[in-house]
């Protein structure tokens, strides 16, 4: 095995970064892929209690840089798929106590024992983002369609790309298909050509995602949840696999719940 | 029908004032600073021919990922090529 490892990042705080790493974590094991996230965000431990894994919690990542254990020690096991782990951020240290070396010795041990490391970058393009990318094969730029997150995004593709870490892909999440269709939110269209990178996927805005935080079972794990849906494409994507976009359409009208009835969708 | 009475859409102006916002994040130049750049340009093209400053048009423009800066200046028309 040789993993793929991919940092999910957005420059904003709070556009849905822990929620695409926790979601494309468990639909990639769904997938029958072993997966380890690591919680990049020192002092601001998130992915966590999002996995519903805050209880088992004993050693960090800083506590594997540091030599107080051994890097399997640290990994946490999920509690439904037996071949996704978790490496938790430290709650207590600063951000300093690691370093972009030190991720890219901890993402070498796993590369060889896993198939896919998934980084959750904090927010900022501090020494945490630094950090984050430092060991990253592939970029992930989350984004949702409000002025401030694309502004911020576009800033870290800027620096991904000075730092020749290649062009990153783009998610777009939270996307309300009811406002784009009365043009009071920007669509996939505009953020695509304001960025001008290459397109991974579309999360529609979808309360099942907040219920799945709130149980620590990201939403992929519900059959029913669109947003759940587009989580798992995105995970096929990463896989190499086609999977074309989703129909965001919700409302539907009568003419596609015909169309949906006749099988054509 | 009400439609008639709104102001323009959100969508549309968020795209717009993002667009300019890029542009300058990604080049480093504020607008002040573009404003100079464009007078630096004209003074300096002005020293060798006689260019119509009304219709000149200087802007940063999107392709992709990457800016360019594009001019458009209009020269005027000087009596010599008329006399030719």
């Amino acid at each position: 095995m040789t993993a793929q490892v991919i940092t999910v990042t957005s420059g904003k705080g709070g556009v849905g970064k822990t929620t695409a790493v926790a979601n494309l974590a468990a639909a990639l094991a769904m997938d029958g892929k072993k997966v380890v996230c690591i919680d990049g965000d020192i002092g601001l431990r998130n992915l966590d209690v999002v996995m519903g894994l805050e209880n088992r919690i004993v050693y960090d990542i800083v506590d594997v840089i540091e030599g107080r254990c051994k890097l399997k020690q640290a990994m946490i096991r999920d509690k439904h798929y037996p071949d996704l782990y978790l490496i938790p951020a430290a709650q207590t240290r600063d951000k300093n106590a690691v370093s972009p070396s030190d991720m890219v010795r901890i993402c070498k041990d796993l590369r060889a024992d896993s198939d896919f490391v998934v980084i959750d970058s904090p927010a900022g393009i501090e020494r945490g983002f630094r950090n984050a990318i430092a060991a990253a094969d592939r970029v992930l730029v989350v984004t949702n369609p409000e002025v401030s997150a694309v502004r911020d995004a576009d800033r870290v593709v800027g620096i991904l790309e000075a730092e020749e870490k290649g062009t990153p892909s783009l998610i777009i999440n939270r996307l309300n298909s009811n406002l784009v269709k009365n043009n009071d939110m920007l669509s996939a269209e505009d953020v695509l050509d304001l960025l001008g990178i290459h397109l991974l996927g579309i999360v529609p805005e979808d309360e099942a995602v907040l219920i799945g935080s709130n149980r620590g079972a990201p939403v992929v794990t519900n059959g029913k949840s669109r947003a759940g849906q587009a989580f798992r494409n995105i995970a096929k994507r990463l896989q190499g696999q086609d999977v074309p976009f989703m129909d965001l359409d919700q409302q539907g009208g009568l003419w596609s719940a015909i169309q949906r009835l006749a099988g054509r969708k | 029908m009400m439609n008639f009475f709104k102001r323009k859409k959100s969508a549309s102006s968020a795209k717009e004032r993002l667009q300019l916002v890029l542009v300058h994040d990604r080049t480093d130049l504020t607008p002040a600073q573009l404003d100079d750049l464009k007078d630096d340009l004209l003074k300096a093209i002005s020293q060798y021919i006689e260019i119509d400053p009304d219709a000149v048009r200087i802007e940063l423009e999107r392709d992709g990922r990457s800016q360019r800066l594009v001019a458009d200046i209009p020269l005027r028309s000087t009596s010599r090529h008329r006399a030719g």
